[in-house]
């Protein structure tokens, strides 16, 4: 590079970059569906009747989009302390365990009001501990976070299989699936909730977990930007050495930082089980663990970004659940292949565009 | 006696056809964790590998069409992990997760358009697959063989050679091997493919060898078990093969196993036998079996200077 070229403007680093770099990926999904030999203008626009067409198929983008905000909020929360969490899948799971642990052993005698929390609080104990063992190898032993992240997803995976097979299965049952919730141990649909005050919705998987989601996101940003401990925590991700010099124990931020990381993947659990499943069933993660790591990095690492990268994906689960229906030589897969080019254009991929970016701004100037 | 010598054959057998791909693949990412280039894709790369040698072998009819294709899958992947990695010096870690996604749903997606059967290929003749060369009962296919030479071929390339030892020094040390008037670039480059080469011959392998027909997410984290390997060999050829036959040995076990009750311990969980390479990974990263230490450059990406 000859020509040193100038910096972008901020509001083109924050907002165009990442728009540029989703409508890579949108193209390079184009291309693979026009190959199939479909529409992809005609795709596009079953997808998004799909996903936003009814009050219905909102409630249900809105579902999935609860699940992706705290999977996305649990790599970044990770992220910004230097750490690269690919666990979430694991963390869910095992996040699950404990929030489903909670309810099978007290859904009898506990009323709804306390029963929610507490099981809330088991999915995060669990999942952060589920973080806390790779975190541990890294502050203590020095192995390396994203190998032992990936082994424990598998390690979560045999042991859910195990127990559910063999310990909570429920008496009688041909399929490998806890028995099912008392009602104190689910979480209100919304269909139901808006109903009680009056407002009527169609029904959808969609229930109150989602005001926990936004909790988060506001706790998150709290957290990181308003208290000592996010500083400390952002300043290890961003200069090592500065936060020891700073007076940080790395090894307590890491555990930290992961059992956060674990304790929001947890949530999912809570969605899934207390909200849709009613009962511990095998596979409720189903990749939103992975599908975090490209709604981190679309959202910047941001709750803000999160929470609308989250909506997004939310949006084209259900739009491709909807595609696959019309079209049946597309899959619901098809979902998956974007996440995939989301994750290479906007992660591994994100400094592509830049000087395109610069030369188009070098010219204006 | 006929009984347990054809007890430890049988297992023998089914050990090393579990290993294969395992070892193909561990040697494949060996070439690219020495550059210092770590590949977290090498499952995504074997998926769409083995997807593609089905897809081919069963459109051909030809088995040989079906490896070449799935070198050439394979090699694309790897191309991309380069452009990625090495060119752009992306993160690593999040290119070869988006691989393996990418190669998960792809995989899915163009089966079910091409075949219309759920994302699985046609189920093949015996014609199109890979078939046993000189034993009839324990699956020795020419890939088996292939396998076990691709072990001393990587220790002698890595260990002996002049490509291998610039090999090694860009994974350590980029900058002096930058100065002596290399191509770290290049170097990276032709590690990543080799690394696509055997992650394509080991998905081939999977689809047209040891089965007869690609099934959705039919790799189920070999390709984890094999960066597992590479681990455990701690970076080396000879002890990366040790820790795949091993591997592939629990998961002999596991089969055999399932359901039979251990004098003195009781019933093995099979879940317990199949979590175990995964969870001795974790004793090994903990330090608690020796000390792994992977190459120095190893996820960094060489930023020349001018």
């Amino acid at each position: 590079m000859t020509a040193p070229r100038r910096p972008l403007p901020a509001w083109a680093e924050i907002a165009m970059l990442p728009l540029v770099n989703i409508a890579l990926a949108f193209i390079v999904v184009g291309v693979i569906v026009a190959i199939i030999g479909v529409d992809p203008f005609h795709a596009l626009r079953l997808l998004v009747v799909g996903a936003l067409g009814s009050s219905e198929s909102i409630g249900y983008t809105l579902y999935y989009a609860t699940n992706f905000t705290f999977t996305g909020l649990a790599v970044a929360v990770a992220f910004h302390a230097g750490l690269f969490n690919i666990g979430g899948e694991g963390q869910a799971y095992i996040g699950g365990l404990g929030c489903g642990l909670a309810v099978l052993a007290l859904d009898r005698w506990l009323p709804a009001w306390l029963l929610a929390p507490l099981a809330i609080a088991a999915s995060a104990l669990f999942g952060a501990a589920w973080a806390a063992v790779p975190a541990w190898a890294q502050a203590w032993r020095g192995s390396h976070i994203v190998i032992t992240t990936i082994m424990f997803n598998f390690v979560a995976s045999a042991l859910m299989v195990y127990l559910m097979v063999n310990v909570l299965i429920a008496p009688g049952s041909m399929t490998p699936q806890s028995r099912t919730f008392a009602p104190s141990g689910r979480i209100p649909a919304m269909h139901d909730a808006l109903q009680a005050i009056g407002i009527s919705v169609a029904p959808s998987a969609l229930n109150l977990t989602i005001v926990l989601a936004v909790l988060c996101c506001a706790a998150v940003w709290v957290f990181l930007w308003h208290t000592p401990w996010g500083y400390a925590l952002r300043t290890m991700g961003h200069n090592p050495e500065a936060a020891v010099y700073a007076g940080t124990n790395l090894r307590r931020m890491t555990m930290l930082a992961m059992c956060l990381s674990g304790g929001l993947a947890g949530f999912v659990g809570v969605n899934e089980l207390m909200g849709v499943h009613h009962r511990i069933v095998l596979d409720f993660p189903a990749g939103y663990g992975f599908a975090g790591i490209a709604v981190a990095l679309m959202g910047r690492n941001h709750p803000l970004g999160i929470m609308l990268a989250a909506l997004l994906f939310g949006a084209l689960q259900q739009g491709g659940a909807e595609l696959a229906f019309e079209i049946p030589s597309i899959t619901r897969e098809m979902v998956v292949v974007i996440q995939g080019l989301i994750i290479l254009f906007s992660g591994a991929l994100a400094h592509l565009p830049r000087p395109w970016l610069q030369v188009l701004f070098a010219r204006r100037a | 006696m006929d009984e347990a010598f054809s007890f430890v054959f049988l297992m023998l057998a089914s050990t090393l056809r579990v290993a294969t791909p395992l070892v193909l693949c561990a040697m494949g990412g060996l070439f690219s964790e020495k550059s210092g280039i770590v590949d977290v894709g090498l499952e995504g790369k074997m998926l769409m590998a083995a997807f593609f040698a089905a897809a081919t072998a069963s459109v051909t009819g030809s088995a040989w069409a079906g490896v070449a294709a799935a070198i050439l899958a394979a090699e694309a992947l790897a191309l991309l992990h380069g452009f990625a990695c090495i060119t752009y010096r992306g993160n690593q870690v999040v290119s070869g997760v988006a691989i393996n996604i990418l190669a998960a749903g792809l995989t899915v997606v163009l089966g079910t358009a091409w075949f219309a059967r759920g994302g699985q290929t046609p189920p093949l003749l015996d014609g199109q697959r890979l078939l046993p060369l000189f034993l009839p009962g324990a699956g020795d296919n020419i890939l088996v063989y292939a396998a076990l030479l691709s072990v001393p071929l990587t220790w002698w390339i890595i260990a002996r050679t002049r490509f291998g030892l610039r090999l090694r020094a860009v994974g350590e040390m980029p900058l002096a091997v930058d100065a002596a008037g290399l191509s770290v670039a290049w170097l990276r480059y032709r590690a990543v493919l080799l690394c696509g080469l055997l992650a394509g011959l080991a998905g081939a392998y999977l689809s047209i060898g040891q089965n007869a027909g690609f099934s959705r997410d039919m790799t189920a984290g070999q390709g984890f078990i094999a960066l597992a390997a590479i681990i455990f060999g701690k970076w080396r050829p000879l002890p990366a093969l040790g820790a795949c036959l091993i591997f592939g040995l629990l998961d002999a076990m596991a089969i055999r196993l399932q359901g039979v009750r251990v004098p003195g311990v009781g019933e093995v969980p099979v879940q317990l036998i199949q979590a175990m390479p995964y969870l001795l990974t974790m004793f090994l990263l903990a330090g608690f079996i020796g000390r792994a230490v992977a190459p120095k450059a190893a996820g960094v990406p060489y930023e020349k200077e001018h």
